[in-house]
């Protein structure tokens, strides 16, 4: 070694030097494979952090404030209105019964689209993913040229006295259109990656079709479940574009609470409208929190399987 | 190229992955560095490539301070265990990247290195796959990849991680042998990492053996083979058999029965006797130090492997030669015709 | 098996069938007037343009956020990493009220804005920002994972044969992950040109100028031009269509030619 060369060296020398030596190892080391220079480091986290929080941590806290301007009492008054509340029980049975229905076609579909092969699979699962990549508008639309007065099925429906459109049916029916993708899009890879061993060994050891779903493949898949659900019951409740155009927008009947929020916001009546926003708003937080909570159960499993 | 590798140490939270290790490789050598996994064989080669930093030692190339270089400067060849090859790259491109990053002043011309590739993949006979991508070759294939774009930037050493470690079994061991020509033909200081220690034995000029985060031995594959230096590495090379023995004043005693083998200059105390499977002679009962029942015999090709209880209770297994059949149930008596006795329970 | 298809395609088909079906109950002559008239292309000119420049201000942010996330630890990384999850979970007309609110002449950053004599409320830089704020979520998710799994030898290895960090990023880390970029840079767009609900209330809503598609096709509806809407929907739904087939093409030809280890 350099520094032990001999006693007539001063000490301090010595010293100075292994004091460059250490700081030039330091600097090579800093200047590591797999990261950047500390400026750059600090610039992205940055732009990173201030563009999350302009983009959305904003929006979201000037929901409550501007939910909780006038106070606590004003907001529970708006709250409390017959209007809002029969928005809010208009909302959660569109969304039960949405749910309720995707969940039976996400669970088939996705079944149908992970086990089996089938000429046009690709197709299908594009199909699936369509009401994601269509306008809520166009989605809405599609139900007014079909129900509609001058729609396919508005003549018979009219004589039968039965009315979709601007009524509970339609804005269900516009809800589970557009919120169709979320249990299947959740289950199609869950299923696909656990592939049909399990299944093919309960039915060996004789197991019935029924069993084997409900002791093996629903077991294996319900974290799935349950985020599909989630994501699910989330957009349908905030559904506005779609509901907008079906609903009618008939006060206290056919108003969802995305839409008292239009109509509240666009009477200047701000506590109010905000007020019923702060819901949805918590809607979401909880949901994101659920979701990431989920998450995690569904890396486990996968981590599971990969070992 | 010389590499000199001075007091290191390394420590990932609590653990010491290298725990003072000293080594020095000379130039043009084929060094492999055998242990188990959790040896710090590895660290020790991502240190000297640049690629981890230790907490202390020193490290150097040809007398020069490599540590105060990163990795870009240090010229070293790494070949990585899971080959890190480019997949968005065809083979060609993989090979050609290290030129065509060079700093603009130094950088060639593209036919020449159009040329070097060509040249790179024809020394591993893979010049017919240029145009294909990483994922449409065998694992041997983008092995040998791998080590043509290490090589491409003449490196000052070539650094290899496991290089066999994913590949099959027969595979493995061609690549072995072309290997080995390959270093003679470039002659490139080398140090390949390993948990096999056929591969070290046969493809090596030295082999560091180590464990724990240091070394135990650093020998010629015959040094390390027929003299392990302790007994780790009589335990971890060659099949060995492993007797908890006591020395007491110049005798050998295995439970309380006295083996008659020579204890001298060994300390007194718990000691371990090793002996090559092979190298137990079987003989009539009542000939050798020691004595045993045959409970099982197997034989593989020119050996039998027989499994015999000693009379003190423990199981060995030995390799014997097929001239003298072993039945189960026949009592034999055992000879070491080699030994080794270390200190220490 | 059968039956599943079939219902699939009642659910899906069916309502999207009717929308073709009425569309040709126009004349190509009367199907190109509509869509020529000066609205109609101004709406679908607001909606694309803007929702491509929004997707590619989206795609160079959402790269910086990912990069963020999965390679630097900061106080409430975690936080953040959840939160850009919001735009997917807020109900649409919530945004909409929250951004117009925020970018409003007297709202918190609106006023700021003002004084440095930028408007964006009631303006196309409104739907603008509202377009930004419901494409991010696209980009990070879909670049994040790739990201994460990236073998970090190859960094090294492309280190250790001389490349500087900066050859490296553009050369290796790039290439990587132009597939999952491309991908959420079209799903991003793809959201940002059909959506409604956070739009338009920031928007202003002036025919010509600041009138998205989406809006024009509720505008049309209720005038009960069905005709109009139908066909200014049928142009967006193809090109949805299309985007969409080309991510799923995309994806699979980036897998085929770059399996998982």
């Amino acid at each position: 070694m350099t520094m032990q060369i001999a006693d007539s060296v001063s000490l301090s020398a010595s010293d100075a030097e292994a004091r460059a030596k250490a700081r030039a190892h330091a600097a090579a080391a800093r200047n590591n494979l797999r990261t950047e220079p500390r400026a750059v480091r600090i610039t992205i986290i940055t732009l990173a952090v201030l563009f999350l929080t302009v983009f959305v941590v904003l929006p979201l806290v000037v929901v409550f404030a501007q939910a909780f301007s006038r106070g606590i009492l004003a907001y529970f008054a708006a709250l409390a209105d017959p209007e809002a509340l029969s928005a809010i029980r208009l909302t959660l049975l569109v969304a039960a019964i949405s749910v309720g229905l995707n969940l039976v076609f996400g669970l088939v579909a996705a079944w149908a689209i992970a086990k089996f092969e089938f000429p046009g699979k690709t197709f299908l699962i594009t199909l699936i993913d369509l009401p994601f990549s269509v306008s809520p508008v166009i989605s809405g639309l599609v139900f007014v040229l079909l129900f509609g007065a001058q729609g396919y099925f508005g003549g018979w429906l009219r004589d039968h006295d039965i009315q979709i459109l601007f009524a509970v049916p339609g804005i269900a029916l516009a809800t589970t259109f557009v919120t169709f993708p979320f249990v299947a899009r959740a289950l199609i890879p869950l299923m696909q990656e656990q592939g049909t061993q399990e299944e093919e060994a309960a039915i060996s050891l004789g197991a019935s079709g029924l069993q084997t779903f409900f002791r093996v493949t629903l077991p294996n898949i319900k974290w799935g479940v349950l985020y599909g659900v989630l994501l699910c019951n989330a957009r349908a409740m905030g559904e506005f574009g779609a509901v907008s155009v079906v609903s009618g927008h008939i006060r206290g009947e056919t108003n969802t609470m995305p839409l008292l929020v239009e109509i509240l916001y666009n009477e200047y009546q701000f506590v109010a409208a905000f007020a019923i926003a702060s819901l949805l708003a918590m809607l979401a937080l909880i949901t994101l929190i659920a979701k990431t909570i989920l998450e995690r159960h569904l890396d486990e499993g996968h981590d599971v399987n990969d070992n | 190229m010389t590499i000199e590798v001075k007091n290191l140490v390394k420590k990932f939270g609590s653990f010491a992955a290298l725990d003072g290790v000293d080594l020095k490789v000379n130039d043009g050598e084929l060094l492999a560095l055998l242990g188990p996994s959790g040896s710090g064989k590895t660290t020790l080669l991502r240190i000297i490539a640049g690629l981890d930093w230790p907490d202390a030692g020193e490290v150097s190339f040809n007398g020069e301070d490599a540590l105060a270089q990163g990795a870009r400067e240090r010229h070293v060849g790494f070949v990585f265990q899971h080959y890190a090859l480019f997949r968005h790259m065809s083979v060609f491109e993989n090979v050609a990247f290290g030129l065509r990053v060079q700093p603009r002043a130094v950088r060639k011309d593209e036919a020449t290195i159009r040329a070097r590739v060509k040249e790179l993949l024809d020394l591993v006979q893979l010049d017919w796959l240029a145009d294909r991508y990483p994922s449409q070759l065998s694992g041997g294939q983008r092995q040998r990849i791998a080590l043509a774009r290490a090589l491409a930037i003449e490196p000052r050493i070539l650094l290899l991680d496991e290089p066999f470690g994913a590949l099959d079994a027969k595979v493995r061991k061609e690549l072995r042998k072309w290997l080995r020509s390959l270093h003679h033909e470039i002659h490139v200081t080398s140090i390949f990492v390993t948990h096999d220690q056929e591969e070290a034995l046969e493809v090596a000029n030295r082999v560091v053996v180590m464990d724990k985060g240091r070394i135990e031995q650093i020998g010629s594959p015959d040094d390390v083979y027929e003299t392990p230096a302790t007994a780790f590495v009589h335990g971890f090379i060659g099949e060995s058999i492993e007797l908890p023995v006591q020395v007491e004043g110049g005798v050998i005693r295995l439970g309380d029965r006295p083996l008659n083998l020579a204890a001298d200059g060994l300390a007194p105390g718990a000691s371990k006797l090793f002996v090559r499977r092979h190298d137990m002679l079987v003989g009539p009962p009542g000939s050798g130090a020691l004595e045993g029942a045959v409970q099982h015999v197997r034989n593989f090709g020119p050996v039998q492997r027989a499994e015999v209880a000693l009379s003190g209770g423990e199981t060995i297994e030995i390799d014997a030669p097929r001239d003298r059949e072993l039945r189960a149930g026949d009592t034999i008596g055992l000879n070491p015709r080699r030994y080794r006795i270390f200190a220490g329970a | 098996m059968g039956l599943t298809l079939s219902w699939l395609s009642v659910i899906i088909l069916i309502p999207l069938a009717g929308l073709f079906l009425k569309s040709l109950e126009l004349s190509p002559e009367q199907f190109w007037n509509i869509l020529s008239s000066r609205r109609t292309l101004n709406a679908l000119r607001v909606s694309f343009g803007l929702a491509f420049a929004a997707a590619c201000v989206n795609l160079v942010m959402g790269s910086i956020i990912v990069w963020a996330l999965v390679r630097y630890r900061f106080p409430g990384r975690r936080i953040f990493d959840a939160i850009v999850d919001v735009p997917f979970a807020l109900p649409t007309a919530v945004a909409g009220v929250a951004l117009s609110s925020l970018f409003a002449e007297k709202g918190w950053l609106g006023a700021p804005l003002a004084a440095l004599g930028i408007k964006v409320a009631f303006t196309p830089v409104g739907i603008f920002v509202a377009m930004i704020f419901i494409g991010i979520p696209f980009v990070v998710r879909t670049v994040q994972p790739v990201l994460q799994d990236l073998d970090p030898e190859i960094e090294e290895a492309a280190g250790s044969l001389g490349a500087s960090r900066w050859q490296t990023i553009i050369r290796v880390i790039l290439p990587s992950l132009a597939p999952a970029l491309l991908t959420g840079l079209a799903l991003a767009f793809a959201r940002a040109v059909g959506e409604y609900g956070s739009i338009i209330f920031i928007a202003g809503n002036l025919p010509n100028v600041s009138e998205i598609a989406p809006l024009l096709i509720v505008i049309r509806l209720s005038e009960f031009r069905y005709a109009d809407a139908t066909a200014i929907a049928v142009v967006m739904l193809v090109v949805s269509f299309v985007i969409i087939f080309a991510v799923n093409r995309l994806q699979r030809w980036a897998q085929s030619r770059i399996p998982a280890r």
